[in-house]
């Protein structure tokens, strides 16, 4: 019994992590429906100029931190307003075959600037702090404040895109992008703006995951295939969703991980294609 | 009431064939024979970079046959390029196959396993179904890994070939990939031109109006997939022939699917002479400049940024689109043998006025 609650407990905690991961491909993927091959490569880019702002910089960490945040929200409007806005259409293949050369070429620059040795982001000791729970589990400090994040930030982003104009802007612009015009929104900015707050919430999963596993440049494609999973299994166009879906997704590979180290990961993979082929929509999908 | 302008026009010739693509089919023969003669005086370094060439090519063509005339666009099909390998290699070293003839067996199976896989992916759509198809084959890739009697993660070896000679087994994989890229290549032409093939290229070009036209889009697109699908084996089957160890990284590593990706950018999606050109030019600088690591990488990855910006239909699709030329062609074109009908010709009796009641 005690195993099957620690199991559940530690997924939940892991899920928080890929839900976090998933977050701001959700968002991209609502407003734009823009498949960005790069997003994993973007959370390990995120994660090595952290890395070089506390780490080579001596940055204090929380000043790190914002600095990593400004940041991530220039850089994600510059990304979108001057290289991903052309190629936001209908069609899906030219977005990807852009986003698979930046994957490609973000790995390799971070492997060129700090070789493919992982890094972590040191705390202080931070990491390693837990609390210990009646019956022999223990959760970490850290998960902890990884779960209260992600669970923070998804009521803000429903809230965002619920009730502030912003989020009608999104909205709107995901619905019809030509007829928004009409409406003095321009579609490009929407756009943009849109990819600079997945940037941030991109920055927050890097922070929190640097300082909880030591990542390399290569880890990015892993990252991507667990936020997808994420996204599809809670439904698209539902940041809730957004969030079981990272919790399903940690508690299967927990389990898998369980049985054998070796399984983990697939067992996860294997749990997103059966939700494909039982429930194609989703837990709680709002868009087609 | 007859009058000049709606006369049937006279005087045009409907041809399939170009200038162009008769000197490039000369050409192409010509240098299949060259290929088929190189046992006998190239060196060993040159059959091995042919083999692996017709392996990247055959991918490509594939994933060109999937994402231009398919409208699929697969990250995943590294699945069947490493099923290929080590269906290759089990019935090679385990149910005593000739390795020769497992690689087209290879296929066979691919094929057959692609059937559940595609009910699977064909589940998404677009971009999503591109992702998904990635995580598919991460489920093959961590599922061989796990299983010891294939060598785990660390791979195994290709024993059956063990007794035949080197000259032998290279000059043999090098006619067997030279037979599947000119076979391949054949049957894909021959297949365009066909009402199939119509209907496949009616589908590249706009699906829904296909469908309209009476197309079965969605049998077109299993019977696609199904074919990539045993195409992308031959190739992963033939590599590892000539490579003779497969491991579960080199087998479904998703690089394959981003150098197909590469060749096609480079070649133009949606024609048959766009993955040879690309394959050939990435060839070349994959022998010359991957020396360079991770600096070649990041090179490519710009190119295919540039390349997918300004020229989304690939460069030869360009210099195609710009130049006219056409080295497959697989339509038809009409060649004014008159000069038309703008100009009346003097021999037409005089149009007579029909009496209409008034």
């Amino acid at each position: 019994m005690n195993t099957l609650v620690n199991i559940l407990l530690q997924g939940v905690l892991l899920g928080a992590l890929y839900a976090l991961f998933a977050m701001g491909q959700s968002l991209v993927f609502g407003v734009m429906r823009l498949t960005n091959i790069a997003h994993g490569d973007f959370i390990v880019l995120l994660v090595f100029l952290l890395f070089a702002l506390t780490g080579i910089a001596h940055l204090p960490l929380a000043v790190a931190l914002l600095l990593l945040v400004v940041i991530a929200f220039a850089a994600g409007y510059g990304v979108q307003y001057f290289l991903l806005n052309r190629v936001s259409s209908r069609d899906p293949l030219p977005s990807l075959m852009v986003t698979f050369g930046l994957s490609i070429v973000i790995q390799n620059v971070l492997q060129e600037l700090f070789s493919a040795d992982p890094r972590a982001i040191a705390t202080g000791g931070f990491e390693a702090l837990s609390v210990a729970l009646p019956g022999g589990i223990t959760v970490g400090y850290l998960p902890l404040l990884t779960l209260l994040a992600t669970i923070g930030l998804t009521f803000g982003l429903q809230w965002l895109f619920g009730r502030t104009a912003l989020g009608r802007a999104f909205r709107a612009t995901s619905d019809d992008r030509e007829i928004v015009q009409l409406m003095g929104v321009s579609h490009r900015r929407t756009y943009a703006l849109a990819m600079a707050i997945a940037f941030v919430l991109i920055a927050v999963a890097a922070a929190l995951y640097g300082m909880r596993t030591a990542v390399a440049p290569a880890d990015g494609p892993a990252l991507l295939l667990y936020a997808f999973e994420a996204v599809i299994i809670g439904g698209m166009g539902s940041f809730w969703g957004t969030f079981l879906g990272g919790m399903a997704l940690g508690v299967a590979q927990q389990a898998g991980f369980y049985f054998d180290p070796g399984w983990g990961i697939w067992l996860g993979h294997v749990m997103f294609l059966a939700v494909l082929v039982v429930r194609p929509q989703g837990f709680l999908p709002k868009t087609a | 009431m007859e009058s000049k302008m709606n006369r049937p026009a006279q005087g045009f010739d409907v041809r399939r064939s170009t200038r162009a693509s008769q000197v490039a089919m000369f050409g192409l023969l010509l240098a299949a024979v060259v290929i088929a003669s190189a046992p006998y005086w190239a060196g060993r370094d040159a059959l091995r970079d042919f083999t692996q060439l017709a392996s990247y090519l055959i991918f490509a063509m594939m994933w060109n046959l999937l994402a231009g005339y398919g409208g699929m666009v697969s990250i995943g099909q590294q699945a069947f390029f490493g099923i290929g390998g080590y269906a290759m290699l089990v019935l090679s070293n385990y149910c005593g196959v000739s390795p020769f003839l497992a690689v087209p067996l290879a296929a066979g199976i691919a094929m057959l396993v692609a059937v559940p896989v595609s009910r699977l992916a064909f589940r998404l759509d677009g971009g999503y179904f591109a992702v998904g198809t990635w995580v598919i084959a991460e489920v093959f890739r961590l599922g061989v890994a796990n299983v010891s009697a294939l060598g785990g993660g660390s791979g195994t070896s290709l024993t059956a070939l063990r007794g035949i000679p080197r000259a032998t087994r290279e000059s043999m994989t090098l006619w067997l990939a030279l037979a599947a890229v000119v076979g391949g290549m054949a049957v894909l032409y021959w297949f365009l031109r066909s009402r199939p093939g119509l209907a496949l290229t009616a589908m590249r070009d706009n699906a829904q109006a296909a469908g309209s036209q009476g197309v079965d889009v969605r049998r077109a697109r299993l019977a696609v997939y199904l074919v990539a699908a045993g195409g992308t084996a031959f190739a992963g089957a033939l590599y590892f022939l000539g490579n003779l160890r497969i491991s579960p990284d080199a087998a479904f590593s998703v690089n394959w699917t981003a150098f197909g990706i590469f060749i096609v950018l480079i070649g133009g999606l949606g024609t048959l002479e766009g993955p040879i050109i690309g394959a050939l030019v990435f060839f070349v600088l994959n022998k010359f400049l991957s020396d360079y690591g991770t600096w070649y990488l990041i090179g490519l990855g710009t190119v295919a940024i540039g390349v997918a910006l300004i020229f989304p239909e690939g460069i030869w699709g360009y210099v195609s689109r710009r130049f006219g030329l056409q080295l497959f062609p697989v339509g038809r074109r009409l060649v004014w043998t008159a000069p038309g009908p703008a100009v009346p010709p003097r021999h037409l009796p005089p149009a007579r006025e029909a009496a209409t009641p008034q």
